[in-house]
């Protein structure tokens, strides 16, 4: 078998996804959590400079989710065609949502009706909200396994998704989105919007410290099967004490008032928890509560070595590239937010 | 109704939701690319004004493009499954490479063409929409090149039997350039340049007969007429190679396409007509022969026909697709006859002066956006019964585990928004039509004698 770096095309393919996903999460995640705190602010002009500082970027962040997608089909089909064809209804409904959440942005600015605005207001809210808990319960069904039989197809009913686990992995997602949005807001904003700002960043954090304890008590007390890896293999535990190291770090820059560490740090929760994840995981996919045979790891869920290799050279060119349009984008926007006549 | 053909009309209704966006992005992003150009390379303002303009309608294009694209790609996953581990290792190449090579230059280089007019140099604003309109070609590369491998699969084999059976990539440019890819790849490009070119040629006529932006409309009018002349002849040729091909590689679908059913017979060639499925016939005006001298040249040679293949390997819907392939034939030719009209006209000197062909050009902008949907409709419907041609159909392509009421929620749901967004997208674009290049900024920058000119002209 092929290996780079010693390691094996399946499990560098397993990584490159991990880090797609957590750079959706660390990108689209602002402008999610952004979008869940927008009913909070009040004014017209607080709810404009909310939306302008997603505005340049949100669609840019939303093709990471494409580009992680269809990493994962073209790595990992098995996983691809199992995970979404068995969640049926939570994908269908997290495509509505995010197109509402598209075209609200789009919309909301292009009328000046009071009623207008607000139920797009509420329309963006509403979906952002309901992207972060869709992507916790997914995330949350796949750390507790799902009813995978033969042939890779789910025989369960599609109900079971709303189990309390994946519920709570819901909600925290949401707070973490939320803590990381107002953060980013935060860098983006002056002022009384500034000021309410850092309320709320303080009230996302606490939010999300309680929701992330029920998880991982949760996690300890019912899904012991997520924790035998770091048994067997204890000098992994420091990635989990790295990220609660992290996640205490952040209301200690918040009470600093120091917007842009919190927000470095908020993302690296992001990161160091997905890579916990990835460890509970590795090297299974798709846990199968029925049979450990349906089990789908990335061995029987791999594309070919020849693909794989491919696809690692599409990834090794076009990552550089990726990176360097989203670091000019966000650079030429940096700064507060200034509106003109070209902005929502 | 069971789960194919539920699955079936829900990806058919997203896409072809979908594809009203894409090539009417690709499409304006040429026409941008040539105005800020012409801009750059001249000074005049008035290509400023109207490249902020149509980078408005750019915006509104884009934005339902990229809120309906995603869909499909979830949908491989949820209402494919069997597709998607079939084809995953070959297809997914392509689909990486889309989101890698073309999502992330489009929609990184868009936070710069919509919001950076005040931010950087009109240099850097250039290249941030050559970065745009580049990416949306080549995510038209990536796509084709995925849909034209379900046409003409190369470059793989299959591995495993029955349930368990896919297809590995054996030889990665030779899945890039299958035998259909690139031929196929010019013909959707053309017809986004159409999609674009017309809708520009639209609007700007529909200000000249209303007497509105008139100098700004004649130049916006004069560059989305030579685009669309050259590319409505060009796409003439690209169109017969597209034949040529499929002819060589789907002889089912194009027998189909002529409704021609004779194993082995000199073919005819349609102008307008009926297929009768039962009777085998087809009521209508033929050139006799024409189908076997587009192909040999020759009116006698022999082209395959339907009942040289089992019944269930010929394409079902046959009127369907005889109808849809020559209504975009026809389309084509209107938009050839138009173009040359009108250019004609203007090298008279006197293409401004006819409100009535104006009023044509407001309504054309119907024929390529209807041409390129009904090509689709014939590409797709006349590779069934399957979905990679010889060896997946598309019956044997499903998810498993999803049943009937679950895709009949999915389908509600999905026509419920579109039929929300088509509304909002017409609304917004007829308020931004009625709205107008922004000609402020051009006031300041007329000469005084200008201006008195003008003055003087009122009294």
């Amino acid at each position: 078998m092929a290996t780079l770096f010693g390691l094996d095309y399946p499990t560098l393919w397993f990584l490159v996804i991990g880090g797609l996903f957590s750079g959706y999460a660390i990108l689209d995640g602002f402008d999610l959590g952004a979008g869940a705190l927008h009913l909070f602010f009040k004014k017209e002009k607080s709810r404009r400079i909310a939306l302008n500082a997603v505005g340049p970027v949100w669609d840019g962040n939303e093709v990471w989710l494409v580009i992680a997608g269809g990493a994962l089909f073209a790595g990992f089909p098995v996983v691809y065609a199992s995970l979404f064809s068995g969640m049926y209804i939570p994908f269908m409904l997290f495509l509505l949502f995010l197109i509402f959440r598209a075209v609200s942005i789009e919309f909301r600015s292009k009328e000046e009706m009071k009623w207008w605005r607000k139920m797009w207001d509420i329309s963006y809210s509403v979906a952002s909200i309901a992207l972060s808990v869709l992507l916790g319960v997914v995330l949350g069904n796949v750390l507790i396994g799902i009813e995978i039989g033969p042939h890779g197809n789910f025989q369960g009913h599609w109900l079971e998704f709303l189990n309390p686990y994946a519920l709570l992995v819901g909600v925290t997602t949401l707070a973490l989105f939320s803590t990381h949005g107002a953060l980013y807001l935060l860098m983006k904003t002056e002022g009384r919007l500034y000021a309410k700002l850092s309320i709320l960043a303080r009230r996302a954090i606490i939010f999300f410290i309680v929701t992330f304890s029920l998880v991982t008590l949760y996690t300890l007390i019912y899904i012991p099967h997520l924790t035998d890896r770091f048994k067997d293999l204890p000098w992994l535990f420091v990635v989990p004490v790295l990220a609660f190291l992290s996640i205490a770090n952040i209301p200690r820059l918040i009470s600093k008032r120091r917007f842009r560490d919190g927000f470095i740090f908020s993302a690296i929760t992001m990161s160091l928890l997905l890579v916990v994840v990835a460890i509970e995981l590795y090297p299974v996919m798709l846990l199968s509560t029925v049979d450990e045979a349906y089990n789908i790891t990335i061995y029987n869920a791999a594309s070919s070595e020849k693909s794989l290799g491919i696809m690692l050279t599409i990834a090794a060119i076009g990552t550089p590239l990726v990176l360097a349009y989203t670091a000019f984008v966000f650079w030429t926007f940096r700064g507060k937010v200034e509106l003109d006549e070209t902005s929502y | 109704m069971d789960v194919e053909i539920l699955s079936r009309i829900q990806f058919a209704f997203t896409v072809a939701f979908h594809y009203i966006y894409p090539p009417l992005s690709i499409g304006l992003g040429l026409i941008m690319v040539a105005l800020e150009g012409q801009y750059l390379r001249t000074g005049n303002k008035e290509y400023h004004v109207l490249a902020k303009f149509w980078t408005k309608i750019f915006a509104l294009t884009f934005g339902i493009g990229v809120a309906t694209g995603i869909v499909m790609e979830f949908e491989f996953g949820t209402n494919w499954a069997t597709y998607s581990r079939y084809v995953g290792d070959v297809f997914g190449s392509a689909l990486a490479a889309e989101g890698i090579f073309a999502f992330a230059l489009e929609s990184g280089f868009l936070g710069v063409l919509l919001f950076g007019w005040n931010r950087v140099s009109p240099r850097v604003h250039f290249i941030a929409t050559l970065g745009v309109w580049l990416g949306s070609m080549f995510s038209a590369v990536w796509i084709v090149v995925a849909n034209s491998w379900q046409q003409t699969p190369a470059g793989f084999h299959v591995v495993g039997e029955g349930l368990d059976a896919r297809a590995e990539i054996t030889d990665f440019w030779a899945m890039v350039f299958n035998p259909s890819s690139v031929e196929r790849l010019i013909h959707v490009w053309l017809g986004a340049f159409l999609a674009g070119a017309f809708l520009v040629l639209s609007v700007h006529a529909y200000y000249l007969l209303r007497n509105r932006h008139v100098e700004l409309s004649k130049k916006a009018f004069k560059i989305a007429l030579i685009v669309a002349t050259i590319v409505s002849l060009g796409q003439l040729v690209a169109g017969h190679a597209s034949a040529d091909g499929v002819a060589e590689n789907q002889p089912a679908k194009l027998a189909a396409l002529e409704g021609h059913f004779e194993a082995n017979a000199p073919a005819d060639m349609y102008l307008m007509g009926w297929v009768d499925k039962e009777s085998q016939q087809v009521t209508g005006i033929p050139i006799p022969g024409g189908l076997s001298f587009l192909l040999h040249f020759d009116f006698n040679e022999p082209v395959t026909g339907l009942n040289a293949f089992p019944i269930e390997d010929q394409p079902p819907a046959l009127n369907a697709i005889f109808q849809f392939y020559h209504f975009m034939v026809a389309f084509g030719m209107l938009m050839i006859a138009l173009t040359l009209y009108a250019s004609f006209q203007w090298w008279r000197g006197k293409l401004f002066e006819q409100r009535w062909l104006l009023w044509v050009f407001v309504f054309a902008v119907l024929l390529p956006n209807l041409a390129n949907q009904f090509g689709w409709f014939a590409a797709e419907m006349g590779r069934q019964p399957w979905v990679v041609y010889g060896l997946l159909r598309t019956s044997d392509a499903l998810s498993a585990s999803v049943q009937a009421n679950q895709v009949l929620f999915s389908l509600i749901m999905f026509f419920l928004i579109y039929a929300l967004l088509f509304a909002l997208f017409i609304y917004m674009l007829n308020k931004k039509i009625k709205h107008g290049p922004s000609e402020d900024q051009l006031l300041d920058h007329r000469s005084r004698h200008e201006e008195m000119a003008e003055a003087a002209g009122k009294f």
